[in-house]
């Protein structure tokens, strides 16, 4: 298995009263309650937390980026992947992801990964996102191209990172005169590639059809199984079978040296009012022409109050009972664990410890523990059920290296 | 009130079928809907049935006209129209363009100056307003927006009742279609006030008094950027005045239309 720290990197210095009664902290909520002072001080021990990790014995560092939103101080993930990349000497810098409708130039992307991937000695995972719906609006990107740029994007940085340049790319999205950079990944023949997500099934058909690891965020374990089965149908179509090396599984873990003190600080996952990247205005968590058209009906009912949030809004003891939140000493989180993964048979996990207003020193001695206590134990619990990671498997880094595909079935005469 | 007989017909123009009602005789007025899209039957469009040939489509990717995939900006709605009148063989046509159907109405006027016979705008966006911004809808709730159109709620809720869900649906795709063809800058061109002043059409600028939608600074630079046009407040009414003040409206659009 291929284990992982994740932290959103939460701004948590402010107001939080102020925060509560503004209601949809992301997007809208201003930044005049942004202190730099903690700022600094947050993005420095962010920082030194993991470094620690590392020394701890995570296999990777889980990066992510948003905008506007306290509920994430990264506005730009490829900045602590640059960091990372000089300061840590063996941990995977696994960025999940750069979010690539909002880039106006991907080939600067691509410029920018192929540096990181230097830099690290050969160290970065390069994940992609759409990005939320509130990130479109942040940036000004159109939220109804939002796939048409994610796929364009991508094939374009695929293309700049394996073929010799110079090239021209006329596309519809994008457009570049001569496609050179002068900067290519150390990694061949390119940086893996894994995809998080949450709810869209067009995301998962779309990374099982160019066989990239798909990353689940924070999912149930039921919703965790039913992407499994989308994916695999999807793989077997494309002609492979998709594996443990193919899954991932990020979920909330905080672990402490005692179970009173573990509950008391994981309530701290709940700190924006339980919701999973902050207390959302509907409308603008799903702009227009963002959401799968399938859900536009169920959407727009949510949307003006008439219907629930379709990811459900439970409370803290109801994701802690069905391990949506898991919290306790190494003894009660690894048993709490291995329920899961025999469930959900993921070959990659992150473990997102620590959220909200944790101490310092709390967030210490979560990652200790997480990283010297409750990973090995994963490890062995993936070896003895045969969860392998894409590095442990060998896996193609896509459809396109792969030599293993069966031939497509052809139809019945 | 006079109860217009209206025909429902489709027309093919650059692959894609579009919807469009038809009723009334005399000269020929194309009404030209808002961002939201537009109730199936209006009192302010049976108003206008009584003097003309009123032909209502719906804009390409709203209500009943199938969505072209490839479009990307409110002058290729504004071709399409010029299209579909070449198609209908209609001369002389007048243009009422109502809120975002307003700018959907100059650039084809823009595009040919000499060919229409009168030019209403209402309350139309399309100009970057002098003063003030255009109310953004990605921000704003299904309701919050429509709502924001009206002066008086009541005005609303006759129009629309209690919303159903077929209709937020609608909303959502109407939205949807503003950001493929309008998000950047929003609701405006950056060059069509510099292309008005070729229009030969005589023109009337309408604006609600209390249109919290599209400033009416707005109203001002295109009653300055043509060269022949008078501007008119109706009291009482927000952005969306067909809807709101429908005889009012009627009754200054008669007039203007009418006039040899």
């Amino acid at each position: 298995m291929h284990l992982m720290y994740f932290t959103e990197q939460p701004m948590s210095a402010y107001d939080s009263k102020a925060g509560l009664d503004y209601g949809a902290t992301a997007l809208t909520f201003s930044n005049s309650h942004f202190d730099p002072v903690a700022g600094s001080r947050l993005y420095n021990q962010y920082l030194e937390d993991y470094i620690y990790a590392e020394e701890c014995g995570a296999d990777g560092i889980m990066l992510n980026e948003h905008h506007n939103a306290p509920f994430c101080m990264q506005a730009k993930t490829n900045v602590f992947a640059s960091i990372l990349a000089a300061v840590t000497k063996r941990v995977k810098i696994v960025i999940l992801g750069n979010p690539l409708p909002l880039a106006e130039n991907p080939v600067r992307l691509a410029e920018e990964l192929s540096m990181i991937d230097m830099i690290s000695k050969g160290r970065l995972v390069s994940g992609f996102v759409r990005g939320g719906g509130q990130e479109q609006l942040a940036t000004g990107v159109n939220p109804a191209y939002n796939r048409e740029r994610f796929e364009e994007a991508h094939d374009l940085i695929v293309k700049a990172w394996t073929q010799p340049g110079p090239f021209r790319w006329e596309g519809t999205h994008y457009q570049h005169r001569v496609v050179n950079p002068w900067a290519v990944p150390l990694q061949k023949p390119h940086p893996r590639i894994w995809i998080p997500g949450v709810l869209s099934k067009e995301t998962v058909l779309w990374t099982a059809r160019h066989r990239y690891p798909y990353i689940a965020l924070n999912t149930s374990p039921d919703a965790t199984k039913a992407i499994w089965d989308t994916y695999s149908a999807a793989a077997n179509e494309a002609g492979y079978t998709a594996g443990p090396e193919n899954f991932g599984y990020l979920i909330r873990v905080h672990v402490q040296e005692t179970e009173e003190k573990a509950i008391e600080n994981a309530r701290q996952f709940m700190w924006m009012q339980g919701e999973f990247t902050g207390l959302a205005n509907p409308v603008w968590a799903n702009p227009a022409g963002y959401f799968s058209p399938s859900g536009r009906r169920n959407f727009v009912e949510f949307a003006v109050g008439r219907a629930k949030n379709p990811r459900g809004a439970m409370t803290f003891e109801q994701q802690l009972e069905s391990t949506m939140i898991i919290a306790g000493t190494p003894k009660t989180v690894i048993p709490r664990l291995r329920w899961l993964i025999e469930r959900t048979r993921p070959g990659i996990m992150a473990f997102w410890a620590n959220d909200g207003s944790v101490s310092a020193e709390d967030s210490r001695t979560c990652i200790r523990l997480l990283c010297q206590e409750v990973m090995p134990a994963v490890r062995e619990i993936g070896k003895e059920l045969g969860l392998n990671s894409p590095f442990e498997a060998g896996s193609p880094v896509s459809i396109d290296h792969s030599t293993d595909l069966r031939a497509r079935p052809t139809a019945a005469e | 009130m006079t109860d217009a007989a209206w025909t429902r017909a489709t027309a093919r123009i650059a692959d894609t079928t579009m919807h469009l009602s038809r009723a009334g005789s005399g000269r020929p007025l194309l009404v030209l809907h808002h961002d939201i899209g537009t109730p199936d039957r209006l009192a302010f469009y049976d108003a206008l049935a009584a003097r003309f040939d009123v032909l209502v489509p719906h804009h390409p990717g709203w209500g009943g006209s199938e969505r072209p995939g490839w479009m990307r900006s409110v002058r290729d709605v504004a071709a399409m129209y010029q299209w579909l009148l070449a198609e209908l063989g209609l001369k002389e046509v007048s243009l009422l363009g109502l809120g975002f159907g307003g700018w959907i109405a100059a650039e084809m006027a823009s595009l040919a100056p000499a060919a229409f016979h009168r030019l209403v705008l209402v309350g139309a966006m399309g100009i970057k307003p002098p003063e003030g911004d255009i109310l953004d809808q990605a921000i704003v709730s299904y309701l919050a927006y429509p709502q924001a159109g009206f002066h008086d709620p009541a005005a609303f809720t006759r129009i629309y009742g209690d919303v159903s869900t077929d209709q937020l649906e609608a909303w959502d795709i109407a939205r949807e279609m503003c950001f493929r063809i309008a998000w950047k800058p929003y609701m405006y061109s950056q060059t069509l006030p510099h292309l008005l002043g070729g229009v030969r059409a005589p023109a009337l600028v309408v604006w609600g008094d209390d249109d919290r939608i599209v400033p009416v600074s707005a109203g001002h630079a295109y009653a300055k950027a043509l060269s022949n046009a008078r501007f008119e407040t109706i009291r009482a009414c927000g952005h969306f005045v067909d809807m709101e003040q429908p005889e009012a409206l009627a009754r200054l659009v008669t007039e203007f239309v009418a006039a040899n």
